[in-house]
This record gives structure tokens, sequence and C-alpha cells, in this order.
């Protein structure tokens, strides 16, 4: 098997991330969809990796995953900061600036 | 048909045949996270696309990544998004109507568009080689492996990380901070209010659903005198979630009352 089926597969993943980010309106389903896009990178870097021959792709994903733990710990408590004041989850209620 | 699959097996490498059957169920669970209405579903079919992708780090080479992305994605990430989506989500309704019109043909489009180029690109794209693999590079262990570039090359990088993870720790703690501007009442105090009121018609406690309603279930308002339902019986959150029967089909009118004598 060709490996840049993982290649294809990534980038498909990728592109149904970013159509849930622009799509979904609920925040945490949001989220979920920006996790599924950092993930789709992982799988590209851990499949280059292979393709490469050495394990900097690994770590590098390895930074990744750390990063995107982090980035789900902050955005969840801004979400619930979000909900406590406006008792919504939904991206389109918080638009104060558009009024 | 078994035949089949036992060419397929024989004939193919076994990570082809993990990737085909593997892959096109990533992409359904993927493309359902988009489409179910509920925000638990989407975690769940989440949940399964992190598994799959171990499946795939493991099979490529990568065991340790594998093995972190259990524990991480599905085991604490995965349980953050539940245990928000319990605090926040169940009764927010997450509605698929479009807000900004022709935003999804849009999104569609950009989306297959981008995807078209990715994939074209990549299918364009040659190295002029085949892959090296990561056979030679986890030699001695694919754990020491990655252990000896960290602690070298990535040192720096290692240590920016972990105060990454501590600033945000902190920085989630003073964000989920909540300070209560007044004094929390106390019980004599809530019972004053209660009496207070301008309707004493919930001192005693609110109705109890159901049990008038020639039914007792949680989901079935109780009927007031007048016969219309009293929706102070029911729960706020069952009513959130559109989880109610209504009371009109216990009425005596439409139930079967004739009395048959068992034998």
């Amino acid at each position: 098997m060709d490996v840049a089926n993982y290649l294809y597969l990534s980038a498909l993943l990728f592109t149904i991330g970013a159509v849930g980010v622009i799509v979904r309106r609920n925040a945490i389903v949001v989220f979920m969809c920006i996790e599924l896009m950092l993930n789709a990178a992982n799988l590209s870097f851990v499949t280059f990796s292979r393709i490469n021959g050495d394990l900097n792709g690994q770590v590098i994903a390895f930074f990744t995953m750390v990063v995107a733990a982090c980035e789900v710990v902050v955005g969840l408590a801004i979400i619930v900061m979000i909900y406590r004041s406006r008792r919504s989850a939904s991206v389109d209620d918080a638009s104060l600036l558009s009024r | 048909m078994s035949e089949l699959a036992m060419q397929v097996g024989q004939s193919a490498a076994p990570e082809a045949v993990l990737f085909w059957i593997l892959a096109p169920l990533t992409l359904i669970a993927a493309l359902g996270m988009l489409l179910v209405k509920k925000a638990v579903h989407s975690a769940i079919l989440m949940a399964f696309v992190m598994v799959a992708l171990a499946v795939f780090y493991i099979a490529q080479g990568a065991p340790f990544l594998g093995i972190v992305q259990i524990v991480v994605y599905t085991g604490a990430v995965m349980m953050l998004f539940l245990f928000i989506l319990m605090l926040v989500g169940v009764d927010s309704s997450d509605s698929l109507t479009e807000s900004i019109r022709g935003l999804r043909p849009i999104a569609i489009t950009a989306a297959v568009g981008f995807g078209g180029l990715m994939v074209s690109l990549l299918g364009r794209a040659t190295l002029g080689r085949g892959a090296v693999g990561v056979e030679a590079a986890n030699a001695d262990g694919n754990v020491e492996a990655i252990a000896q570039l960290l602690f070298s090359t990535f040192v720096w990088p290692f240590e920016a990380v972990s105060a990454l993870l501590i600033t945000a720790a902190l920085g989630a703690m003073v964000l989920a901070h909540h300070h209560r501007i007044q004094e929390r009442p106390t019980q004599r105090q809530l019972s004053i209010d209660r009496f207070r009121k301008d309707s004493l018609g919930a001192a005693a406690g609110l109705p109890a659903p159901g049990v008038f309603a020639r039914h007792n279930a949680v989901d079935v308002p109780a009927l007031l005198p007048d016969g219309s339902p009293a929706s102070a019986s029911i729960n706020a959150s069952l009513k959130a979630r559109g989880d109610l029967q209504n009371s009109s089909i216990f009425e005596l009118g439409t139930v079967d009352t004739s009395a048959s004598e068992e034998k």
C-alpha cells in the first residue's frame, strides 16, 4: 500500500474539521472540530516521519498533542465562562460587538 | 465472500487491509460528527476517530504516540469534553439552522475546493523515492529513540511546553473561578421569600408531576382542577430536552376505561 494514502486521509479529515468549524453553531462541537483538524495534522506528521525515516515528525506530533491539550483546557474554561454569563453555548449568542 | 477475504488477507499487506477497513469508517465517523444533531453523539464519534487515529499511529511505527493519543485524547480530552457538555450543553439547543444566509453552500463549496486541491496536490507530488520507514530509527525501541530526540535536539521546546502547560492550568483555574457577588441565601431566607411572594402557590412546594393524570411518570405534567396541565410540575431540564409527554393522551375521554372481567 502506498504510504501517501495516509496523507489523503489526513487531508480529508482536516477538510471535514474545517467545515465543522464554519457550519456548526454549538461552541463545544466547534471545539471538537478544531481538535479533529489538529489530529489530522498529527497524522500527516507521523506519515512524513515514516516517509523520511527519522523521528522528528513524531516528536513534533507529540508537541502538537501537548499544545492541543492546553488549548482544550483554556478553551473549555472560556466556554464555561461564556455559558455562565449568557446561559448559552451557541457561538451566535456571543456577539456583543455586532449590536 | 470469505474466500475473497482470504485472498485479500493473503495477497495484500496486513497494513493495507487495516487501512482500507478503518479509513472509510474514520471518514464516516468524522462526517457524522458534522451531521448529527446532539453534541453528545458528536463526542462519541470524535472518540472513535481518535482511537482509529491511534491505531494508524501504531501501524506506522509510532507506538508511543499511539498510546499517548489514547491516553490523552480518548482519556483526558474527551472526558473533559463530556464533562463540560454535561455542565453546559445538554439543555442548550444545538440548532442546525443556518444563521448566516448562504453560509452552508459557501462552506461546502470551499471544502470541496480545498479538499480537491489538497488531494490533487498530494497525487501529483512525488519524492522520487519510496518511503524509508522508521524501522531503522526505531531499532533501539521507539520510546528510547523519541526520548533521545526530546532531551537533546528538542530540549528547549520541551521546557517551553512544560511552561505552557503550567500557564494553561493556571489560566483555566483563573477563568473558571467564580466570584459570588451577593451572599448566599440561607434556608431561612429562602423560606421567608417563598411566603412573602405575591402568590402562595409555591409556598408548600411545587406540584408533583404525573400523579394526578392517571399516570405517574415524571414526564407527564400534573393536571390542575380545571383539567389544564400544570407546567410547574415538570423538571426544567426535562422540559429543555423536550422529553415531555402530552397529558391529554391520558384524558378520560381518550383512554379505554371499559372494564372486563378477568378469569
